[in-house]
């Protein structure tokens, strides 16, 4: 028995069903996603005067991987668009550059990702912070690459801490002193110095936190919709020959879903990058 | 949009996709150069970034997305939506109110 309206549109609201069934979807994200994100507001407006870091992620990447997004979006529409005009081998190359795209995202974020993971804060028994990107570790030492200001004044890696012993936006710092031209130097502490090392992953502070869960949830979107992008380019395009039509709205239908993930990100990248 | 099918009227669309593509991009320079200045006003700051986002939001929604053409049965579940996350981002901020009656008394 054929499933019905998987083509044609019902006479009450004038759409195929998996039009409506995307929207829904989508709808049951946008309270996902908006609930995300009042958990930032909530964090971000709680916080210290202060206490909020900025300056920790790399704009310019950031900046790169939206404008990957961006050009997704209007690579999955041209898809599409290709379908109806029966232009079979542009929607496959419109698809394979959507799905370049996404694994770009994907690769860029891990490399983002990766600078957290192994970007680390020491806190050392007399209250001196260190705070550097790792270079190597031993059961004797571990040797941290710091930045210093360009103007010599005393930076995060040297001995710098605030009155409650937490660094002084330690890693904005080292952000600002990139920018800045600043020069790096190798520390090298001896793990008998160590009261406490973590590295700036989702548990060294709030922002972290809430950065890591919503890039974190973001990614696994693009992840799932760049899956179902590629099933449909490769061997779910068979249905092109059977059944055009049907086939025509699983692209418009997955289209949908990724631009969505290209307007989550619209918001998420300004929030989390710039302000 | 969405519930044109000729070749034709497709044709007429493309270009206008590519044009929202432009914007998009224009748009996401703009907001760069905008977080470098530096504005007394943070609340300035943030409803600016919010509203070019925003404005790449409609853009990819309304064109990218077809909304700009759709059936009111869409309309309907995305104001109904809005309705929610309104409401969601309403109770978030009354929460934070000082004198909300959720915080302890003590």
């Amino acid at each position: 028995m054929e499933i019905p309206y998987t083509v044609h549109e019902r006479e009450d609201t004038g759409l195929y069903n998996a039009k409506v069934g995307i929207w829904l979807f989508l709808a049951s994200e946008v309270m996902l996603f908006g609930a995300l994100f009042s958990a930032y507001i909530l964090l971000r407006v709680g916080a210290s005067p202060g206490a909020w870091p900025t300056g920790l992620l790399n704009v310019p990447i950031g900046t790169v991987n939206t404008i990957v997004l961006i050009t997704s979006s209007i690579t999955v529409v041209m898809a599409w668009a290709s379908l109806k005009m029966n232009q079979f081998g542009k929607f496959k190359m419109y698809q394979t550059i959507t799905v370049l795209c996404a694994l770009m995202f994907c690769g860029i974020k891990s490399y983002e990702y990766y600078d957290k993971f192994t970007h680390y804060e020491i806190i050392k028994h007399d209250g001196t912070v260190v705070d550097g990107h790792l270079v190597s570790q031993n059961t004797n030492e571990v040797v941290l690459h710091v930045s210093h200001k360009a103007t010599g004044a005393a930076t995060h890696g040297k001995e710098e801490h605030n009155a409650a012993g937490q660094p002084k936006d330690s890693a904005k710092n080292e952000s600002a002193s990139h920018a800045a031209g600043g020069h790096h130097d190798e520390v090298r502490v001896p793990r008998s110095e160590i009261r406490k090392m973590e590295n700036y992953g989702p548990w060294h502070n709030t922002y972290l936190a809430i950065y890591f869960t919503l890039t974190g949830l973001h990614a696994l979107h693009v992840i799932g919709g760049a899956a179902v992008i590629a099933y449909l380019l490769g061997p779910g395009s068979k249905m092109w020959k059977t059944e055009p039509e049907r086939f025509t709205n699983r692209i418009e239908v997955s289209g949908l879903f990724w631009h969505f993930v290209d307007l989550v990100w619209i918001f998420l990248f300004p929030v989390l990058y710039l302000l | 949009m969405a519930h044109t099918h000729s070749p034709e009227e497709i044709k007429k669309s493309v270009r206008k996709y590519m044009m929202v593509f432009g914007a998009l991009l224009v748009g996401t320079v703009i907001t760069v150069a905008a977080s470098y200045i530096h504005f007394e006003n943070f609340t300035f700051t943030v409803l600016l970034a919010l509203f070019i986002a925003s404005i790449k939001a409609f853009l990819v929604a309304g064109w990218f997305m077809h909304l700009i053409s759709e059936r009111k049965m869409i309309y309907f579940i995305l104001t109904a939506t809005v309705f929610f996350f309104a409401g969601l981002v309403y109770l978030t901020l009354w929460s934070m109110a000082p004198d909300s009656f959720i915080h302890i008394r003590r």
